[in-house]
């Protein structure tokens, strides 16, 4: 599995599952772009980094307007920018439903839409977009993630059902991760004591956290030719926690 | 090669789906023993009704003994059989559908998950159906039977997450597949013509899907890659399940 000659845009790329996607299409091969709010680790820097604020609609246009320039094609997406925070239905605020709904569904509406252009000029593309298990199954304190998240499941089945419909060869999945060993998560359990957080991972069937780079393998494969008949389907890996 | 060193099971290796899986699978270094109802034995190929527990039992053992280690099973052996109208469908035709698809899976299930606790490891893939998850008015055994395959795969991820740490057990939902089950079971249609047309255009798509998809997805899920992955059913559809 090779991405020699393909170019890859991640959001939320410097951190967490977008950087672990970026190590592997890296080691793959790809051009990779992460597009993060702030600068990616060093390591990284050998890719280019563009900074993306996800829910900025003209920042998307001049970014992919660069990669045009610069690399004159664009062969994956994957959205992985994301926004977690805790809050039932009754306490959380019109406010942080905004912020969460900006990230984490607009920022994806916006990505899918930014990049279909030039995906058709590339010939071909594939857009991965992170859900989550939350979008399959809620959980009373994460009432905003949650929806959003649901969100994005359906929008990247229409994503998907539209560009297959106009005979683009764009294919859009979504990635349903479980708990995986991120910074986003380790600061939603920052505040609970230690053993809640090992009870938390034990309570998972596979008994353990995920690791991105478990998510990202699969986010890279549904990116590869390997799975061209794969499209506006869902792809869950949690071990086992939505089984 | 992603399966190096791995020895794997096949069923319904002489045809469609399980020949394309084992042809791959031994691409990527395995050692493939193909089982199927229809086949020559060989070096390669062990001849076993998978409804019948004692082919299953001298299978494994017979592995075993030959290779030392069973590291990945993928359930693929199936049938489609004629008369399958809720009407039409004798209890000979439901039986023989429910015993081949579902008997056969858990049977494989069953007996490969020993020698996979005693390694610590092993995956098994079970070849489930788009129809397991929406049905269609003209396939009643088999919805039926691949409906049970899915929430067997579920009911397996768990026990093998909760007893057998390290063994894992995911499901692919293809779409219509371009192989000798579909082909035959559109012949003998009175209307398989059209239904062929029909067939195609209910994956948007705008094809059926090939064999080597499958199996790409089924050497993912085989492989280390989806160490993570358990308890999950990947479409490989099409988009078919998408609208």
């Amino acid at each position: 599995m090779s991405f020699a000659g393909s170019v890859a845009l991640v959001t939320g790329g410097g951190s967490g599952i977008g950087l672990a996607c970026c190590r592997r299409f890296a080691a793959q091969g790809a051009t990779v772009i992460a597009a993060d709010l702030k600068k990616p680790p060093p390591e990284l820097e050998a890719s280019a980094w563009v900074e993306l604020d996800v829910t900025d609609p003209g920042r998307w246009r001049d970014v992919i307007d660069g990669i045009r320039a610069e690399h004159g094609r664009l062969d994956a997406l994957v959205n992985s920018a994301g926004l977690l925070a805790e809050g039932t239905v009754e306490d959380t605020s019109l406010d942080l439903w905004r912020r969460i709904m900006a990230v984490n569904l607009e920022g994806t509406f916006f990505g899918c839409q930014a990049v279909l252009p030039l995906m058709r000029e590339s010939g071909s593309g594939s857009i991965v977009n992170l859900s989550s298990v939350s979008g399959i199954k809620a959980d009373a304190e994460l009432a905003a993630y949650d929806a959003s998240k649901g969100a994005v499941r359906m929008l990247t089945k229409e994503v998907a059902l539209f560009c297959a419909r106009r005979g683009d060869r764009i294919r859009c999945n979504s990635v349903h991760p479980g708990v995986v060993d991120t910074p986003m998560v380790r600061n939603i359990f920052k505040d609970a004591a230690l053993a809640s957080e090992r009870q938390w991972d034990e309570s998972q069937p596979i008994g353990r956290r995920i690791e991105a780079e478990e998510a990202a393998s699969l986010i890279v494969w549904l990116c590869s030719p390997e799975a061209s008949f794969a499209t506006g389907a869902e792809f869950v890996i949690d071990g086992g926690a939505t089984a | 090669m992603k399966l190096s060193g791995k020895v794997a099971i096949v069923t319904g290796a002489a045809s469609g789906i399980g020949a394309a899986i084992a042809a791959r699978f031994r691409q990527e270094g395995a050692v493939v023993v193909g089982a199927d109802i229809a086949c020559a034995p060989s070096a390669e190929f062990r001849r076993i009704d998978v409804s019948v527990e004692e082919d299953w039992v001298s299978l494994i053992e017979d592995v075993l003994g030959a290779h030392g280690r069973i590291d990945v099973l993928v359930n693929a052996a199936g049938v489609s059989l004629a008369g399958d109208t809720l009407e039409a469908c004798s209890p000979e035709t439901l039986r023989r559908t429910i015993s081949v698809n579902l008997d056969g899976t858990f049977l494989g299930c069953r007996h490969v998950i020993a020698p996979m606790r005693r390694q610590g490891s092993g995956s098994i893939v079970n070849i489930g159906s788009i129809l397991g998850r929406v049905a269609d008015g003209a396939a009643v055994a088999y919805v039926a039977s691949k409906g049970g395959v899915g929430m067997l795969t579920k009911s397996a991820a768990l026990h093998l997450a909760r007893t057998a740490r390290g063994v894992r057990c995911n499901q692919i939902s293809p779409g219509y597949v371009a192989t000798p089950m579909v082909e035959n079971w559109l012949a003998d249609l009175p209307d398989g013509q059209a239904r062929g047309r029909e067939l195609v255009a209910a994956h948007p798509l705008g094809r059926l899907g090939r064999p080597d998809e499958i199996a790409a997805a089924a050497l993912f899920l085989a492989s280390d890659e989806s160490r993570a992955v358990t308890g999950a059913d990947f479409l490989i559809d099409g988009g078919y399940t998408a609208h």
